[in-house]
């Protein structure tokens, strides 16, 4: 779909659609999602609340929890050469995939430690039960190597400390490194930084862009946070309503953004380094995904909705060089190649 | 895409049906209650979705509801009265005397004196009801009370508070039912003996001859040293609770509004936390049942008056001669009451929680041009 | 030149570790801080976790007592008040939380949420429906929310809902500790936008909270920045971010993410190494010294004073005392 700069594909979501099937009805939280990664870059997953972007992060292991339900569609694997569709492997061969070669850092880092272990030991035991290392002793050593890699002070010591005895960012870091311990293909970082102080932040940023520098990494991180989309990462796709409005190159997105959604997004985000009259916001709400509003998603809240835009759902359209968006103001123009 | 619809079962047509009815009830009193509490009408309807997709939870509603209508309407429905013989009444000693279930007219048989076996257990619901009404919201009024106060205002209050629960905790309830049953049973039957009004209140509470009022002192006695002991329990979990809830900011918001400690305790604690406490509430209704049962299978030794304990009590002595439905049956109706309660309160814990109320999964009926797939 | 509606002197607030009676240390959470708002501004208050932002909030408004110090509200010290004469303060001065999602009583309904603070000050009002419904248009939201209940609304419905119950006393100050970090980014500017709205049409002085300096720098006319306990710059909110001082404003400024991919490639980045200390033993002197790249020997041993170095700047830094 995307051209990535004469990089290979390592993952391809084709036509992804996931359900909630819940009492107060069925919630259709993913539709005709499709997106390509490709390798060494780092992809960003950009939504606000409910916009889904966790939800497609969990199909990419098929770990959507129940009522959830992947409804239709397909997660490509390149693996190898290899094209693996990932919804259609057993168990045992995801566990394999699973921590091994696609690996998840999650928000919490409180949530994501076990407090009655030490970090070394738990960094031991993700390695353990992957096979990267044969016991606990080997596995100790490589944990004190791990977190080196991740700038932590004295990580002999710190390797024995329990993980409440680390502050937030050091947290982060130990939960970093267990994402890289057992040198994945694709890292998945699910807003990595939101639960940390500013200052702190922009320490685990700078060390993500150098550890990614200098492993290769192939990153897919998922924020709300435009400046973090901003300094981080190469392609964007903007989710709404569980819907992609906007895929791009980063500069392109800031520069010229096409989606009415993203503009208002954009210009939303209270930017410290320039004067702001007022703050433009994008009225009403987030919808219901229960009844999701007909057509465009999005055309309740946009200023520019047409009737067309009430009754059908515009198709992804390529608006420039890897640029695509979802919008009758662009699909019916310039002629809806998908 | 395929169509998909939500199928409603009959029983939530009926769920439903009930609710309509209750709504139409109170709007004739207060007109302007459905556009108020519109939404909590819908919570309600979702409650019962939940409860209609567990049929264990449905299944131990009804047998719950049977032991307080039984209770209820048992010595009015019974056949016999308690203390009816067969044998006095026809004579016939050899075929009445531990008659197995289903001899002429004793459906479920009868014991040495020739008493109706149905008859006394009916009777009996009604003893094993009311010592639950009169015991459990003793326990509960005090014990809410006490954890409330403790667990809001903490510090000293709460050290003193505890330290009495657990010294109150430490007291083994059935020691403290013998030491109380000997030291008031006298004196509570002599005082309703003497006094008219007691006779009659007693006798028309718990379906007994007024001769036989004073007989329940033994059983009023067993009440109060439950009283003494049951409210420790809740006591701490209310507690518990109450710290839980404290935390909350709309507590803190209520607090930056001036409001009462009183007010915050009563108007912002006490609603958020009945949840639990009602899953806890049912759930005992069968400690209860299952505890006065067993006081009464202990001191029951003269059997007057026909408590489910006493009954299996009495007819455990003539197990040796066969007599196997004077124990089976009552000890059956005691644990289908107690497992009534303890399923229903399992599943009440499911529905009552928003979160689990929300993800139950339902099944949803596909129609694909024409084809019926279930799907799960 | 308006007048100062709060003033903060010499604010301190430790809480005790360990216990009453077995106290190990002090968490020296406030430390000395001392400041004005002026009538009809908004000071922005701005720090990281455990900097005190948020205890100097609730401090103002006595939702806590203080270790030491005074706050003098209109001019009357409101930190020995008790019973009706606190009440009546908190007629006057109110707070706005940070999380929607706890601030509201989830088994109240709207009305009723609103309705609290007016019954708890047994306030007469003629027609409770028609003000609450008033005070529901005023925060953006209608009738037809009157009687529903929180959790059938999104996080930015339930601030305003938030909103409109601390209008309900129609307040002279609010404290506004991080009203919109737990909203999404569209919801916030509605939000940002309706609380500056609300002040210009009942002349609100607010105290704004938050750890997001983009919003900061939005809503406030003066910053103020917290390390640890401690006050260390203080201008009006264009001066700080075109010529912040103090190295650790510097660098929190350098540290946010700027949504502009080549402005984010290009910028001088100062970065702070470790992470803020704890507040039970902070560091001797300026309590910045570990951290900060300019450390002499003065700040090990000496705390700096907050001063004016600009007109209307203060900081409290070796640097330029």
């Amino acid at each position: 779909m995307s051209e990535g700069g004469g990089r290979k594909p390592i993952i391809e979501v084709k036509d992804l659609y996931v359900y909630f099937y819940t009492y107060a009805g069925i919630v259709k939280a993913i539709e005709d999602v499709s997106f390509t990664i490709y390798r060494g870059e780092t992809f960003c997953l950009v939504g606000e609340t409910g916009c889904g972007k966790t939800v497609v992060s969990r199909t990419l292991t098929n770990v959507v929890p129940p009522p959830g339900r992947i409804v239709k569609g397909k997660v490509l694997y390149h693996k190898n050469g290899e094209v693996i569709n990932i919804l259609d492997l057993p168990e045992d061969k995801l566990r394999e995939i699973r921590g091994r070669e696609i690996a998840y850092i999650i928000q919490d880092p409180s949530s994501a430690l076990d407090p009655l272990y030490t970090v070394g030991y738990q960094i031991a035991e993700t390695m353990i039960d992957h096979g990267t290392v044969k016991n606990k002793k080997e596995g100790f050593v490589r944990a004190v190597k791990l977190l080196k890699e991740v700038l932590i002070p004295d990580p002999e010591n710190r390797a024995k400390a329990y993980p409440h005895e680390l502050s937030g960012g050091m947290r982060q870091r130990v939960v970093i490194s267990m994402g890289l311990s057992n040198e994945p293909q694709l890292l998945i970082a699910d807003e990595p930084t939101s639960y940390l102080d500013v200052t702190v932040q922009a320490q685990v940023l700078d060390l993500m862009r150098e550890l990614k520098k200098r492993k290769g990494l192939t990153v897919l991180l998922i924020t709300h946070d435009m400046g973090v989309v901003a300094e981080m990462c190469e392609r964007v796709a903007v989710l709404y309503a569980g819907n992609i409005v906007e895929v791009a190159p980063v500069d392109e997105l800031f520069k010229r953004p096409r989606h009415p959604y993203t503009v208002g997004l954009l210009r939303a985000v209270p930017n410290p380094l320039t004067e702001i009259e007022r703050l433009e916001s994008i009225p009403g709400t987030v919808p219901n995904l229960i009844n999701p509003p007909p057509g465009c998603r999005f055309h309740p809240r946009c200023p520019h909705a047409t009737e067309k835009c009430r009754r059908e759902k515009p198709p992804l359209v390529r608006v420039g060089p890897s640029h695509y968006v979802r919008c009758w103001l662009y699909a019916g123009k310039e002629g809806g190649e998908a | 895409m395929t169509e998909e619809v939500y199928e409603k079962k009959i029983l939530d047509r009926l769920s439903d049906a009930l609710i309509s009815f209750l709504v139409k009830i109170i709007t004739l009193f207060k007109k302007d209650w459905y556009r108020k509490n519109r939404s909590r009408v819908e919570e309600w309807r979702l409650m019962l979705y939940a409860l209609n997709r567990s049929p264990i939870g449905i299944a131990g509603l009804i047998l719950g509801m049977m032991f307080i209508v039984v209770g209820i309407i048992g010595p009015i429905i019974a056949p016999h009265s308690y203390d009816f013989s067969f044998i006095m009444a026809t004579g016939q000693y050899k075929k009445y005397f531990l008659a197995p279930p289903g001899t002429g007219g004793a459906l479920l048989g009868t014991d040495d004196l020739g008493r109706d076996l149905l008859s006394q257990l009916l009777y009996g619901a009604r003893i094993s009801l009311v010592v639950t009404a009169l015991v459990l919201p003793v326990g509960i009024i005090i014990g809410i009370l006490l954890g409330l106060i403790s667990g809001y205002y903490g510090g000293l209050v709460d050290e003193l508070i505890m330290r009495v629960t657990d010294m109150f905790l430490a007291f083994p309830a059935l020691i403290l039912a013998l030491a109380l049953s000997a030291a008031l049973t006298d004196r509570m039957a002599m005082a309703i003996a003497n006094n008219p009004y007691l006779t009659s209140l007693v006798s028309f509470i718990f379906a007994v001859k007024p001769n036989d009022a004073l007989n329940m002192a033994q059983t009023l006695s067993i009440v109060v040293a439950l009283w003494i002991v049951w409210w420790p329990g809740y006591a701490r979990f209310t507690r518990g609770l109450t710290l839980q809830e404290k935390n909350n900011v709309y507590v803190e918001a209520a607090k930056a509004l001036s409001m009462s400690s009183v007010g915050i305790m009563t108007k912002h604690i006490l609603p958020n936390i009945i949840g639990p406490l009602l899953v806890l509430i049912t759930l005992d209704i069968g400690n209860v049942i299952l505890v006065e049962a067993g006081l009464s299978f202990l001191f029951g030794a003269q059997m007057k008056i026909p408590d489910w304990g006493a009954i299996v009590q009495h007819g455990s002595q003539y197990l040796v001669n066969g007599a196997w439905w004077l124990v089976m049956i009552p000890g059956l109706a005691i644990l289908v009451s107690v497992l009534g309660w303890n399923l229903f309160g399992d599943t009440l814990r499911d529905i009552l929680d928003p979160k689990t109320r929300r993800s139950i999964e339902f099944k949803v009926k596909k129609k694909k041009k024409g084809e019926e797939v279930t799907q799960e | 030149m308006s007048e100062a509606l709060v003033k903060v002197e010499g604010l301190k607030k430790y809480f005790p570790v360990g216990g009453i009676i077995f106290t190990k240390g002090w968490v020296k959470a406030v430390d000395d801080v001392s400041f004005e708002i002026m009538k009809g501004e908004t000071l922005g208050l701005v720090g990281e976790s455990g900097c005190g932002k948020t205890t100097t909030g609730k401090l103002i408004l006595r939702l806590l007592k203080p270790t030491a110090g005074k706050v003098l509200f209109d001019g009357k010290d409101i930190t020995k008040l008790r019973g009706r004469a606190l009440k009546e303060f908190r007629r006057q001065a109110n707070i706005v939380f940070q999380d929607p999602y706890s601030s509201l009583d989830p088994r109240m309904t709207v009305f009723n949420i609103i309705m609290e603070p007016v019954r708890i000050h047994k306030i007469h009002v003629d027609d409770p429906e028609e003000f609450v419904i008033k005070l529901l248009y005023e925060v953006g939201l209608n009738e037809t929310h009157l009687y529903r209940y929180p959790h059938e609304f999104s996080g930015g419905q339930r601030q305003r809902i938030a909103i409109a119950r601390t209008l309900a006393l129609r307040p002279k100050f609010m404290v506004l500790d991080e009203p919109t970090s737990a909203l999404d980014v569209s919801v916030q500017a509605q939000i940002l936008n309706l609380l500056k709205e609300l002040q210009r049409k009942y002349g609100l002085t607010y105290l704004f909270i938050s750890h997001n300096l983009g919003v900061v720098k939005y809503m406030s006319n003066r910053i103020a920045v917290m390390y640890l306990g401690k006050l260390v710059e203080l201008a009006p909110a264009k001066k700080l971010f075109e010529n912040p001082l103090h190295p650790y404003t510097k660098a929190l400024l350098s540290s946010i993410p700027i949504p502009d991919p080549e402005l984010a490639r290009s910028k001088e980045r100062i970065r702070i190494s470790g992470e803020p200390p704890s507040p039970i033993n902070p560091p001797s002197g300026c309590r910045f010294h570990p951290r900060c790249p300019h450390a002499t020997e003065k700040c090990r041993k000496e705390e700096p004073v907050l001063k004016e170095v600009e007109k209307d700047h203060l900081v409290a830094c070796w640097l330029y005392a």
